[in-house]
Parts: C-alpha cells; sequence; structure tokens
C-alpha cells in the first residue's frame, strides 16, 4: 500500500532539546492529515516517546519480540485510541540493553515501510551506538536545535555524521524561539543558524509553556487543534513534510509597534 | 555589522551577545569540522612558516595560519607578510 513510504530519522546530537516532543507532535499532525504513520523509539535505554504520547500503560512487546519472532508485528504496534491512524513501537526493553545493531534497526525499519506512509524515528541524544543504529534505519532526516551555542555544535556534528551515512534530504527545525530575545540580539538570529548549518529550514517553533503542560497530561498539543504557538508550528511542519507550501514564521514580526519597529532597525545589516 | 553593534561600539557598551555566540560557533566548528588537535595544528603552522621562510623573508611576529569556516566548508588561511621582497626569485641552497 505504500511504495513511496518514508522513513525519517529526528535527531539533534545534544539532548533535551525538544527531538521527541516534535516527533510525538508531528506522529499526531501527520496521522491527522491523513497519512498512516509509526512512530519509532529507538532510544530503548531511556524510552520516553511514551510517555508524551500517553501510551506508557500500554506496551507489552517491542521491537525486539517481533524480531526473535515471538509475537507479531500488529501485536506489538500500539494503537493511538483518538488518532487510528498513528502507532508507535519501542525499538526494545530498557532492561535488554546491549541486543540492538544497526542491521536490526533496518530490519525494523524495512517491516514498518511496507505498512506506513511515514516511519518516524526518535533517535537517541549522543552520537555513539544509539545513533549509529538509527542512522543505519534513515533515508531522510530532520535534526531539531535550538539557538544556543551548544545544541548548534551538536547538530553541527551530527549533521556531518548523516552526511557520511548518505542520509539525504537533511531539514532543520529550529526550536525554542524567543522573538523577544532575538529582536535585542541576545540570542542567535535564525539566519545565523540557517548559516552555520547550511541546511533547509523546514520549521521554527516559538517557545510556548504549554508544551510542559501537554508533557504533563501526555497529550501531545497537536491533538487539540493548533491553538498554541507551538500546536500551530508542528502541524505547518508536517504539511510542509506533506509537500504543502506553507510560509515559514517571521520572528520579528511577531511583536508589532514602535518599540519592535526600533529594534528591526537597529538589526539592519549597515555593512 | 549591524546598527546595533555600531552604537554599542560607539557607547563602549558590551556587545549583544547574540554576536559573540556567533563568533565563538564559527571557531570552535571550523576545528570541529576540521578533527585537527591544537598541537597538530600548531605543528603543522611551524612547519608551513619553515618552507616558506626557505623562499621568503616572512615576518614571523604578524603571521597567522588558521582555520576559518563559511558555508560548512573549513579552509585553512595562512596570513604571512613578507618582511622585505627578496631580490633572486631561486631558493636559498641550505
Amino acid at each position: 500500500m505504500t511504495s513511496n513510504s518514508r522513513t525519517i530519522l529526528i535527531c539533534s546530537g545534544k539532548g533535551g532539546v525538544g527531538k521527541t516532543t516534535l516527533t510525538a507532535n508531528l506522529g499526531i499532525a501527520l496521522a491527522q492529515r491523513g497519512s498512516s504513520t509509526v512512530v519509532l523509539d529507538a532510544d530503548f535505554g531511556l524510552r520516553n516517546l511514551d510517555l508524551l504520547l500517553g501510551l506508557e500503560n500500554r506496551i507489552v512487546y517491542t521491537a525486539q519480540e517481533v524480531l526473535a519472532e515471538t509475537c507479531r508485528l500488529d501485536q506489538a504496534l500500539v494503537k493511538h485510541k483518538q488518532v487510528p491512524n498513528l502507532a508507535l513501537l519501542p525499538a526494545g526493553n530498557p532492561r535488554m540493553l546491549e541486543w540492538l545493531k544497526p542491521e536490526d534497526m533496518q530490519a525494523i525499519a524495512s517491516m514498518l515501510e511496507k505498512r506506513f506512509d511515514y516511519v518516524l524515528i526518535d533517535c537517541p541524544a549522543g552520537i555513539e551506538d544509539g545513533f549509529k543504529n538509527a542512522v543505519a534505519a534513515a533515508r531522510e532526516a530532520i535534526v531539531i536545535t535550538t539557538p544556543e551555542v551548544s545544541a548548534v555544535r551538536d547538530a553541527d556534528r551530527v549533521i556531518g555524521l548523516l552526511n557520511t551515512h548518505g542520509v539525504n534530504p537533511v531539514q532543520l527545525v529550529l526550536n525554542r524561539v524567543r522573538p523577544k530575545m532575538m529582536a535585542n540580539q541576545e540570542m542567535l538570529a535564525v539566519d545565523d543558524v540557517t548559516d552555520i548549518l547550511a541546511l533547509p529550514l523546514l520549521g521554527l517553533v516559538l517557545e510556548d509553556e504549554q508544551v510542559i503542560v501537554s508533557t504533563n497530561r501526555g497529550e501531545p498539543l497537536t491533538l487539540n487543534g493548533t491553538k498554541s504557538p507551538a500546536a500551530k508550528a508542528y502541524s505547518n511542519i508536517a504539511g510542509r513534510l506533506q509537500g504543502e507550501d506553507i510560509p515559514l514564521l517571521d520572528p520579528s514580526k511577531e511583536r508589532s509597534g514602535l518599540r519592535a519597529t526600533v529594534r528591526r532597525l537597529m538589526q539592519t545589516k549597515i555593512f | 555589522m549591524t546598527l546595533r553593534d555600531l552604537v554599542d561600539k560607539l557607547l563602549r557598551r558590551q556587545p549583544a551577545s547574540a554576536s559573540t555566540a556567533r563568533d565563538r560557533l564559527q571557531l570552535v566548528l571550523a576545528h570541529d569540522r576540521s578533527d585537527l588537535s591544537p598541537e597538530l595544528l600548531d605543528q603543522m603552522r611551524r612547519e608551513i612558516f619553515e618552507v616558506v621562510a626557505k623562499y621568503v623573508d616572512i615576518d614571523l611576529e604578524e603571521g597567522d595560519v588558521s582555520l576559518e569556516t563559511e558555508d560548512r566548508v573549513t579552509a585553512l588561511v595562512a596570513n604571512l607578510p613578507f618582511r622585505r621582497p627578496v631580490a633572486s626569485t631561486s631558493p636559498k641552497s641550505d
């Protein structure tokens, strides 16, 4: 059914920049927009995708049992009740720390590609074994970073490794953008980050307290429409992935009035 | 340079941190991307100086060999000012 299935790795290098939140929200948004989607938690040592999706109590099997043929794939897939088009598959069990190999991830991904339009792989932080396993299964990638020096530096390392592995295309999501700080030039500008990393920008997500609220509840923001700024951003990213032409948000337009105009003027390059 | 940078300079204020972040990142990424340790870079710098000094009289105090990066391309940039032009074009014999 899905001959042109897309397997997308969501990675960042640095931990805590929003990989898992993006995976969960993008999974919901893609599924709501009619694409059958599976989210694969490749971080089996410290898995969290189940928690963000509110599916933590429904996991019985993992990809590990599917590969060992102790269960069927549909027994291991956890369907989301409100969004039946979306399923979660944990790669492994936190108690089994050293069984996965790159070939195993490739085998899991090719099983999933036969059944889903989108396979989103939530990559573990770091660039060690967990990353190497996940990247082996990836065809394209989304690198997520925040406008902070450490996150951008780590993203740069990851982009280098993705290039080495022949992953293409690689697109960028800039997370936790604070328009006020950017206007005051106390935060790296969007152009600074895209220039340094030399990647096309797939989306821009504003800092949004609602993300924490939604995590508390285990209900990703996109589940309840696009009321908050972050939910809108995630939904736009899903639309762009599906080929829709949605203009990117301009952080400087998020603020209006005389002060914002003066701030914009001060950012003008003079030489 | 932006208008804000200029105003900061005129008022001798500390520049906004975003430009500091950008500069620091560009430097650290040039090194990350090249996989060259500071010791190796220093050794290479000395050897480049030695080779160039065989042919022309360069000002070692003013000379600099460093890594620069732009658009994911890292380059080794050498800036070696001559002390004075050399009369002969043939290399000096040892």
